[in-house]
């Protein structure tokens, strides 16, 4: 392990190098989307690829827009809204206050380093059985997954994030004789504070594709549930639907985030270009 | 490395020691605890280490585990090659890159595994769906990360190279490519973590053989030890499969961190 994000030595903005008339971003950008929903449309009206499996962009919205009448879908939304919020809050409050303690004290860091490399890696889903098994259907083993999934994520960014402490800072705080928790909210915690924003970003992402997953699979409720009970009722338009609102209630999660740590890190002398991930 | 220069002996048994000592304590903690455990799901250690062998160092090797690792093989590969073809192609042309931004963003957002129903709709539930599942849900950061390390690739160096006449596939192999390749790695790593995920779920799904399935099945009919040394396999299999990137991330990419700590003044 050794980046986890990966910067640009200079902020990635745009060369503005030639300046023609050209049509703004958001413009060029509605247009792709409206060209994909008619390819969507098109594709099976002409018989391209068959209904049965890939029905007309209008049928899945139909579908989409019928469901969303329904409470049921609402508490499904809610459900999984619900466990990746549990779950992300528990793996931010485990994995800052554990980060902030193992990558601030050397010996801990040089005990643990293998076995955080060992179980990071470890596949969440891996434990689906054993979270059947132990805690049953429901909220709980969804946790599990959520929380293992996120965790990761987290920690390992408030590791780097803390080791990450400019040297003549952390000289300069030892001989103005700062105690402990002062070293730590105004030394440690702002250093770490964009790591930690990258972290809950990508934990956030990766703790809906969990909440999903679980439903998916049936050992929780949700979506993920709805999706695979419609697909296995034959109910293709609103497979179709649902997924689509899954996909757009990740585009809210990732908006979120990003625009969180915009806020966030707005202080941060060297706010870059956001770099994926 | 500061500090007194120590016997370069010593250093690697420090090492070892550290990394060591925590793994040791905890297995050595499951072993005594669940030694005499009588509670059924939770075995003794011994008990799982034993079914690891008689279960995974047979037939399963040849009719589960390869499989898995093949399907997961072509599908990462697949998805590394479409995610790096189409992010340069989209990274080096900026309109069709404002065009397709919002599509892309939609699909990265989509959480994969819930792709796997409407592939497995068009595909079956053979290994080409399953491949294309992995494919599906890996190539988006790829995709992107490709595109942003394209865009962001420094002026003076794409001027200069223009002017020297490096153009054509040259100048991807020379100057594109190696400029965009730590931010393509780091999207390869995150499709590397999605791509174990799809393999697993897309075999929970729906399969009839693979790693996903087994230890599913072994869940559902309470072959509890087998169901612990499944779990212990596809945990190896992650850990392998990280090492193995780090190993290349670490050759491919050791300009990019020597240059990164030069920038930083720690050398």
């Amino acid at each position: 392990m050794t980046t986890t994000e990966v910067r640009p030595a200079r902020a990635g903005a745009e060369p503005v190098r030639r300046r023609r008339r050209e049509l703004p971003s958001s413009v060029l950008g509605l247009g792709g989307l409206l060209v994909f929903a008619a390819l969507l449309e098109l594709l099976p009206r002409t018989g391209l690829v068959s209904a049965d499996y890939f029905p007309p962009f209008s049928e899945m919205v139909r579908a989409l827009v019928e469901a969303a009448g329904t409470d049921r879908f609402w508490a499904a939304t809610a459900q999984t809204v619900q466990a990746w919020g549990i779950g992300l809050g528990i793996a931010l409050v485990a994995g800052i206050g554990l980060g902030l303690l193992i990558g601030s004290v050397e010996l801990l860091r040089r005990f643990t380093a293998s076995t955080i490399e060992f179980l990071r890696p470890v596949p969440s889903v891996a434990l689906i059985p054993l979270a059947v098994l132990l805690l049953g259907l429901g909220l709980q083993s969804t946790l599990l997954l959520v929380v293992y999934a996120s965790f990761w994520q987290i920690l390992i960014q408030v590791i780097y994030g803390v080791q990450d402490v400019d040297p003549v800072a952390r000289e300069t705080a030892r001989s103005y004789h700062l105690g402990r928790w002062a070293r730590v909210r105004y030394l440690i915690w702002p250093t770490a504070l964009p790591y930690v924003m990258t972290g809950v970003r990508l934990g956030a992402a990766v703790a809906l594709i969990l909440a999903v997953t679980a439903g998916l699979v049936g050992i929780g409720t949700g979506l993920g549930a709805e999706i695979a009970l419609a697909q296995s009722s034959n109910a293709v338009p609103l497979v179709y639907g649902l997924v689509i609102f899954t996909g757009l209630l990740g585009v809210v999660v990732n908006l979120v985030a990003r625009a969180l740590e915009r806020r966030t890190l707005a202080w941060h002398s060297s706010v870059r270009a956001d770099v994926g991930g | 490395m500061r500090g007194p220069v120590v016997d370069p002996v010593l250093r690697w048994g420090r090492t070892l020691g550290f990394a060591l000592t925590l793994p040791v304590v905890l297995v050595t903690l499951w072993w005594v605890w669940s030694a005499d455990s009588t509670n059924y799901y939770a075995p003794p250690l011994q008990t799982i280490l034993t079914t690891f062998g008689d279960v995974w160092f047979s037939e399963r090797l040849r009719a589960d585990v390869l499989p898995s690792v093949t399907r997961l093989a072509i599908g990462y590969t697949g998805a590394v090659v479409l995610g790096v073809g189409l992010g340069v192609l989209l990274g080096a042309n900026r309109t069709l890159r404002r065009v397709t931004e919002p599509v892309l963003e939609f699909f990265r957002a989509i959480p994969p595994p819930a792709l796997i129903p409407i592939l497995f709709l068009f595909a079956g539930i053979g290994d080409t769906a399953k491949v294309i599942v992995i494919v599906s849900g890996a190539v988006w950061p790829v995709l992107l990360n490709t595109v942003e390390g394209v865009r962001a690739v420094d002026d003076v160096l794409s001027d200069t190279s223009r002017s020297y006449g490096v153009t054509g596939l040259a100048r991807l192999r020379h100057l594109v490519l190696p400029a965009a390749s730590p931010q393509i790695v780091a999207g390869m790593r995150q499709a590397l973590s999605i791509s174990i995920i799809l393999m697993v779920i897309s075999e929970m799904f729906a399969s009839t053989n693979g790693l996903g399935f087994s230890v599913i099945q072994f869940q559902r009919s309470f072959a509890i030890p087998e169901m612990w040394s499944g779990i212990l396999l596809l945990g190896l299999l992650g850990f392998v499969l990280s090492l193995l990137f780090q190993l290349f991330e670490r050759r491919s990419l050791r300009w990019y961190h020597g240059l990164r700590r030069s920038q930083r003044g720690e050398n």
